[in-house]
Order: structure tokens, then C-alpha cells, then sequence
């Protein structure tokens, strides 16, 4: 029998009737269409489908919907101001942290989450906050430092909006 | 498996008492408590089990704890998850080995939503926080509608996946009494990836008399050694009562590897495993020993 599930994704309300058995990822994915959000391994060892719940990343592959029910969630989708990019985006091109970006995305959400939280991170602390996450591409050096340049640039965003 | 296959009938419960009564009503029923659902939802997936009614505890929000005082020690309730344990400054302050632990369990993602409660009935042997728990002489409680028991760490599980709770019950709550002075409590796994399954895991607590020279207690647990995590109670007989030394450490490996019980696995054989506790158990139990003198 579907129930109903109301949650907030990416700051707009969405209402919808899911099968119990859904999970989070597939009603990003196959029922509101965000297909940004990856699922990978699909067994909780990629990390790819992350997503951030209530501030949180965690695995939309391995979470049934109707557990979020009422909360906030973030996707890859919410980061983009219309055509700009967020600076976390920004700084994964700029320092060539992807090739084929399928883990992209789920790297970008632990990102976000890493750094509202923690405004400067270390490279050891961003090593443990992405640990989680399998790239086969680019290797993870330039992935760290790409959250790295994000944290000065969201630092410097800061600053100047403050000033 | 892109997806959980099998339909189930959906029942959350955001208070103990309505999940008391929705196992109460389908304790014969074929039904699985989800938490985080960090293990159970890759097993619906992959049709290890298709249960008929999914009992949601998740949005239990008076489980949702950690709190702490000299006289009971600590209480972890069934909802907190690894990361608000690993996060705790009361846990960092009284039991830093339950941190630190949780520094090499699983990814950030899986410990933001999964519970260390669910991790222990889980049961999967090779699981990260029961060995500690044994060490700590820690107990679950458990909750059914007709009665509320208490059942030791070391006696939770009861085979591989299985435990002593039985249908229509419910734990809500992890014990750990308040540590008495010159303690020491260390842990270690050896796993092939960082935050993967252990191939061994130990932890053991030591406690010296006054003087820090005798060990007045000992406390050993094992993971990944058998098909359940295991107390090393030989191992623990050769160190108490005595003055600790690193012969002696060689000696209680020597012990602990008589109780264990391994088995062959892809990653390596029973013999390796059982090689591994033993140089395990001599690393803890030397580093228990510095943190209790420490103490």
C-alpha cells in the first residue's frame, strides 16, 4: 500500500505516494527526476548516491524514503545558483578532481557537509570526512585538494559578503 | 540489486509504548525492526529476507541518547547513531576507546544514520562495538510489553546474525558502568580497508591495584574469531592476579587462541585469523596497560 511522503528537496515542499519498500535514492532519482544524485555499488560501499539529510550526508541507496518523511534534504541539484556554479563545484574543475563524474556528486554532497560544518578543514580531516567515497579516475589527491580550494574559496565568499 | 523487491507493510512507531504494541500484536507475525536500516535494507535487497511487516523505530526520538553519571555510568540509547557516539565529549572524556573505535567503522555516510544498537543486533561477528562492550562489562536492555530484562554484552549475541532477543521485544538501551580508577581499555581491528569488516578484532581492559603493579581485572573481548564476538575468560584468568609483563601478554595470547574459533574465509584462512588475535590481543593488551598506569 503507498503512503504518503512529504519532504522538502532542495528548499521546495514535494508531496508524492510511495511504496513503503522505495528508497530515498529512487525517489530522487525515478520519482522527482534528480538524477544527479549516482547510485553505484548500491550495497552501501560507494558512497556515490550521497545526499545530505538535516545537515547530514548519508547513503540515499540505503535509506527507505518514508524515513525522511518531513525532513530536508540536499541534493547535487540544490548547490547551483541558476547558470553559477557553487564554489565546491567550481573548485572540482578547476583542479581536475573528476574525470568520468560518476562519484562526483556524492563527493561534492560529503564536501558541503564537511564544511558547513568545519570551515577549514585539514587534509587529514577531509581524508576522514571522504573516506567513504570510491573514485576509479582521478585518485583521491586531487579530489582532497579540490576541497581544500573550496573551503578558501567559501571563506573568501564569506568574507566578502560580511564586508 | 538496485532495489528492495519485495513488498512489506510499513508500521513506524514514534513512541517506545507504540512499538511495544506493534511487536506485541505481530510477535508471531513474520516482521523486522528497522533503526538506520545501514544492514537491513542491503539484505532486503538482496532478498536475504523479504519480511512481511517492517516495524520503523527510527523516529523514536526519547531513544535518541547518550547520557552519563558517576554513579551508572553511561546509558547509550537504541537510537544513537555511530556518529553522535564517536561525537559524544562525554564519551571522548570517560570511555575514549568507544570514540576511537567508531574513528574505523564503516564511512562518515553509514555512521550518520546507522545506531550502534542496530549494529549489535545485527549480529554480525566481525562488527566493531561488541568486543569493547564485552570489555566494558556493558548490558542491553531489553523491552517487551510484559517485561523488561537486561542480558550482558557477552551473552547478547548467540550465533552468527542471531540473538537473545526474542519475538515482540525491543532493546532500548546500552549500559556501560563507570569505569573504576586504574583503568585501561584498548581496542584495535585488523581489516584489509580502513572502516571494512575486521578479520580480527580485540579489546581489553585492565585494571591495576593501588600501586599499578597487579592487575586486579582483566577484560577480553574478541570479534571476527568465531560465530559470535567472543569473552577471552582464560586469557583473562592468566592476567589477573599478577604483575603484567609482555611474557605474560605472550602467555594469554597463548590462551586466547584456544577459545576462539575462526573460520576460512576469501580473505584469509582460520589459521591466519587465529595467528592475528593472538599478535592482536599482545598489542592491546600492552597498550591497556600504559593507559591504566596512565590512569
Amino acid at each position: 500500500m503507498k503512503r504518503h511522503l512529504s519532504i522538502v528537496v532542495n528548499g521546495e515542499p514535494r508531496d508524492l505516494f510511495v511504496e513503503p519498500r522505495t528508497l530515498l535514492v529512487q525517489v530522487l532519482r525515478d520519482h522527482l527526476g534528480l538524477k544527479g544524485t549516482r547510485q553505484g555499488c548500491d550495497s552501501s560501499s560507494c558512497a556515490a548516491c550521497t545526499v545530505i539529510v538535516e545537515g547530514m550526508a548519508v547513503k540515499s541507496c540505503s535509506i527507505l524514503a518514508m524515513q525522511v518523511n518531513g525532513k530536508q534534504i540536499m541534493t547535487i541539484e540544490g548547490l547551483a545558483e541558476e547558470s553559477k556554479l557553487h564554489p565546491i563545484q567550481q573548485a572540482f574543475i578547476d583542479n581536475w578532481a573528476f574525470q568520468c563524474g560518476y562519484c562526483t556528486s556524492g563527493q561534492i554532497m560529503s564536501a558541503k557537509a564537511l564544511l558547513d560544518e568545519n570551515p577549514d578543514p585539514t587534509r587529514e580531516e577531509i581524508q576522514t570526512a571522504m573516506d567513504g567515497h570510491l573514485c576509479r579516475c582521478t585518485g583521491y589527491n586531487m579530489i582532497n585538494e579540490a576541497v581544500r580550494d573550496a573551503a578558501k574559496r567559501l571563506q573568501a565568499r564569506k568574507a566578502g559578503k560580511e564586508a | 540489486m538496485k532495489a528492495i523487491t519485495t513488498d512489506f507493510e510499513y508500521l513506524p512507531a514514534v513512541t517506545v509504548g507504540e512499538a511495544l504494541d506493534l511487536l506485541s500484536q505481530h510477535k508471531d507475525d513474520d516482521y523486522k525492526i528497522i533503526a538506520g536500516g545501514q544492514s537491513l535494507n542491503t539484505m532486503m535487497k538482496h532478498r536475504l529476507i523479504t519480511p512481511e511487516y517492517i516495524i520503523d523505530i527510527k523516529g523514536i526520538s526519547e531513544l535518541d541518547y547518550i547520557k552519563y553519571n558517576d554513579k551508572d555510568g553511561l546509558r547509550i540509547g537504541a537510537l544513537a547513531t555511530h556518529s553522535s557516539l564517536e561525537r559524544s565529549e562525554i564519551v571522548k572524556e570517560k570511555y575514549s576507546i568507544l570514540s576511537e573505535l567508531e574513528e574505523n567503522v564503516a564511512s562518515v555516510e553509514t555512521k550518520n544514520w546507522g545506531t550502534v544498537v542496530g549494529d549489535l543486533v545485527n549480529a554480525d561477528p566481525a562488527a566493531d562495538p561488541a568486543p569493547p562492550l564485552i570489555a566494558l562489562d556493558a548490558s542491553l536492555t531489553i523491552a517487551s510489553k510484559e517485561e523488561t530484562r537486561t542480558v550482558s554484552a557477552e551473552e547478547f549475541a548467540v550465533d552468527f546474525f542471531e540473538t537473545a532477543v526474542q519475538p515482540g521485544e525491543l532493546v532500548t538501551e546500552i549500559q556501560i558502568p563507570a569505569l573504576p580508577k586504574n583503568t585501561g581499555v584498548y581496542f584495535t581491528k585488523y581489516s584489509q580497508l580502513h572502516g571494512d569488516y575486521a578479520l580480527a578484532s580485540v579489546a581489553v581492559l585492565l585494571t591495576l591495584d593501588d600501586k599499578k603493579e597487579t592487575c586486579v581485572n582483566a577484560r577480553i573481548g574478541f570479534g571476527a574469531v568465531g560465530s559470535t564476538p567472543i569473552r577471552a575468560v582464560n586469557a583473562e584468568a592468566v592476567l589477573k592476579g599478577q604483575k603484567l609483563t609482555d611474557e605474560l601478554f605472550v602467555k594469554a595470547a597463548e590462551a586466547a587462541t584456544g577459545e576462539i574459533s575462526p573460520i576460512t574465509g576469501i580473505e584469509a584462512s582460520a589459521d591466519y585469523k587465529r595467528e592475528l588475535a593472538g599478535t592482536l590481543l599482545k598489542r592491546v593488551a600492552k597498550e591497556a596497560l600504559a593507559r591504566a598506569k596512565n590512569a
